[in-house]
């Protein structure tokens, strides 16, 4: 076999080829055949619809599932996912979302920065969620549906900010300037024909710009002052008062006891004089003269000197030492 | 077999000429195009998606854009008719209304935005002068009209604000953005351009500007600061006042209700006294003073009687009387 001349290698692929020749057409009709049943398919996702163009002309939308078109590039459709709600952040990028979200630590300030209505400064960030609801118009009336998007979002942003004070974009009308800036920002989709329906929007961190922070924190701590300021005046008061008043309640009972007493004694004295003197009446010479006498006789026993002198010796006096004696006794 | 053959590769043929000649073509939903035959534009733009023909080889198709396109302009240092300097970023809607004049005069988008260059930011820098910046950052009287209502509130008094936020404006953001539109849009049409939303997109101070309000606020707010604190110690001191004031109440009431209570029961000691002795007032006083002199005389008394007292007399006689 190796010693063939080459002619005859020649001659044999001829005579081969010749022999495919004959199928070449066939061949050739299959593989258009599998072309065309090939680009005739396409499948659109669960969360997708399909739009249909033939020829470029808006055709029909495609629910979800397996479909049929023209091939060649007649029919073309553009997958558009209408379930999914996207998500556009501004002033901050999340890098990774997860459990715990990794946010950006770059700072996008040209988007957060802005003026609010008392003509301050804040660094306002938010997120805007929305999803598409005519995916026909979302493709063919505005070139790009999320430049839009974000324009629109800034626009509207800003022009509320605008018309709120520092104090209401940091705390009190937070969830009003969400609740407006979903309604201006729909407004102004809807006049773009963007088809797509905003979702919900948030404000995330509100902060003054870095420089302002200290004084805002100040007025915090200003604000706690205060209030500890008046904690510990109530503190005070809370010290002193009831216990005033429970001592005021003492004194009022301890004069009442005083009173109780007073009264008690006056009258066992009333009624003990009352009854002496009922038994005085009956005899009151003979009772006077008895208190006397009895008097006399226990206060003259208790007397340490005793001088008993007729009338008529008035100069003794002078003889008494009255204070040595006492002295005496002091020794 | 040969013949059906023959057939398709003819139709295949013929088919093939007609596309790559030129004479189909398509216009998808996105697009409007111009026929020109020899640079020379022939017919009215179309618009209407689908398939349309023109004639091979001597007739070019230019295709525009039918979609709604964004123009974003540079930031623009503007002074305000109060002097403020600010950064001004517009961005505006537009799209192309008649293509044909489209390519005649601007040519291509790139053209189309320079000219809107132009057009928007002379009317934005027109409009932004001749207004106060306020009117430019505030779109409505909402903060004016709230701290008028909050003047009337005690609470809310003296709020921290600069005081030319408050002051009421007749133009707000929104009118100043169709004032814009309306000056530039009246000149798109020209270039075949409709002009169909003007806004303001960013509004900032220009750096120097920014550092001052930097400073305002934080004048503001240290302002603020200290108003909290003198309002904690007037509060305390208001507190502390009133503890003074209780404190002294209780205890003085107390005194006043406790003399009171011992008042009446000395009164009424002093009645049960004055009934009881007065029924013989000079029993009374014999008996009362015979009880002191037991009480005042003790151990170290030196008492000294003469024999003329009754207790005595009778050292002096034995007589009774």
């Amino acid at each position: 076999m190796d010693q063939r001349k080459p002619e005859d290698v020649i001659r044999e692929l001829k005579e081969h080829f010749s022999s495919i020749a004959k199928y070449l057409p066939y061949i050739a009709a299959i593989l258009i055949v599998v072309i065309a049943v090939v680009g005739m398919i396409y499948s659109i996702g669960p969360d997708e619809v399909g739009v249909v163009q033939r020829f470029g002309k808006y055709h029909e939308i495609t629910s979800p599932g397996l479909h049929v078109k023209i091939p060649f590039g007649v029919d073309k459709v553009t997958p558009v996912k209408v379930q999914r709600i996207f998500k556009e952040e501004f002033g901050t990028r999340t890098v990774t979302a997860g459990i715990k979200t990794i946010y950006s630590k770059q700072s996008y300030q040209d988007e957060s920065l802005m003026l609010t209505g008392d003509l301050n400064i804040l660094d306002v960030r938010w997120i805007v969620q929305f999803r598409v609801i005519d995916p026909a118009k979302m493709l063919f009336a505005t070139r790009s549906p999320i430049i839009n998007l974000r324009n629109v979002a800034e626009i509207v942003m800003r022009r509320l900010v605008g018309d709120y004070t520092v104090d209401e974009v940091l705390t009190t009308k937070r969830e009003e300037i969400d609740a407006q800036a979903q309604l201006y920002m729909q407004e102004l989709l809807n006049k773009y024909n963007t088809g797509l329906k905003i979702v919900t929007v948030k404000l995330l961190d509100v902060n003054p710009p870095n420089k302002v922070k200290p004084a805002f924190n100040k007025v915090n701590e200003a604000k706690q002052e205060k209030e500890q300021a008046i904690n510990q005046a109530w503190e005070a008061y809370n010290k002193v008062i009831p216990k005033a008043s429970g001592e005021a309640e003492r004194t009022l009972r301890e004069a009442e006891g005083y009173s109780l007493d007073k009264v008690n004694r006056a009258k066992g004295d009333a009624d003990r004089f009352m009854a002496v003197l009922e038994e005085y009446r009956k005899a009151p010479d003979v009772t006077r003269k008895r208190i006397y006498i009895e008097t006399m006789s226990e206060i003259i026993p208790m007397a340490k000197q005793k001088y008993i002198i007729a009338p008529e010796q008035t100069s003794i006096l002078p003889l008494l030492n009255i204070g040595q004696n006492v002295k005496g006794e002091n020794k | 077999m040969r013949i059906l053959t023959g057939i398709i590769v003819v139709i295949v043929i013929i088919v093939a000429i007609i596309f790559f000649s030129g004479a189909i073509y398509t216009v998808p939903e996105t697009k409007q195009a111009v026929i020109t035959q020899f640079g020379k534009p022939v017919g009215n733009a179309i618009t209407k998606a689908g398939l349309h023909f023109k004639k091979p080889f001597i007739q070019d198709v230019h295709f525009f854009d039918k979609r709604l396109m964004e123009w974003d302009g540079d930031s623009n240092q503007i002074p305000t008719k109060d002097k403020k300097y600010i950064w001004v970023d517009t961005t505006a809607r537009w799209k192309i209304a008649d293509s044909l004049k489209f390519l005649q005069t601007v040519n291509n988008e790139q053209g189309a935005h320079s000219r809107l260059d132009d057009i928007i930011n002379s009317a934005t820098r027109d409009i932004i002068t001749s207004h106060l910046l306020v009117e430019a950052v505030r779109d409505s009287n909402r903060i004016v009209n709230d701290a008028i209502e909050d003047n009337k509130n005690e609470d809310t008094r003296d709020k921290v604000m600069a005081d030319q936020a408050l002051e009421p404006i007749s133009t707000g953001r929104e009118q100043l953005e169709k004032m814009i539109l309306k000056k530039a849009g009246h000149l798109a049409p020209q270039y075949g351009i409709e002009l169909v939303d003007v806004r303001i997109k960013r509004l900032n101070y220009v750096a120097g500007v920014r550092e001052k309000v930097y400073d305002r606020m934080i004048a503001e707010r240290n302002r603020a600061a200290e108003k909290y604190r003198s309002e904690g110690q007037g509060k305390k001191a208001e507190i502390d006042g009133r503890r003074g004031k209780e404190l002294k109440s209780i205890t003085s009431n107390a005194y006043r209700k406790a003399q009171g209570i011992k008042g009446k029961a000395d009164s009424q000691v002093t009645k049960i006294y004055a009934d009881a002795y007065g029924k013989d007032p000079a029993f009374y006083s014999f008996q009362k003073t015979h009880e002191t002199y037991r009480k005042g005389i003790d151990k170290n008394s030196t008492l000294i009687l003469t024999t003329n007292n009754d207790y005595y007399k009778y050292l002096k006689s034995s007589k009774t009387e």
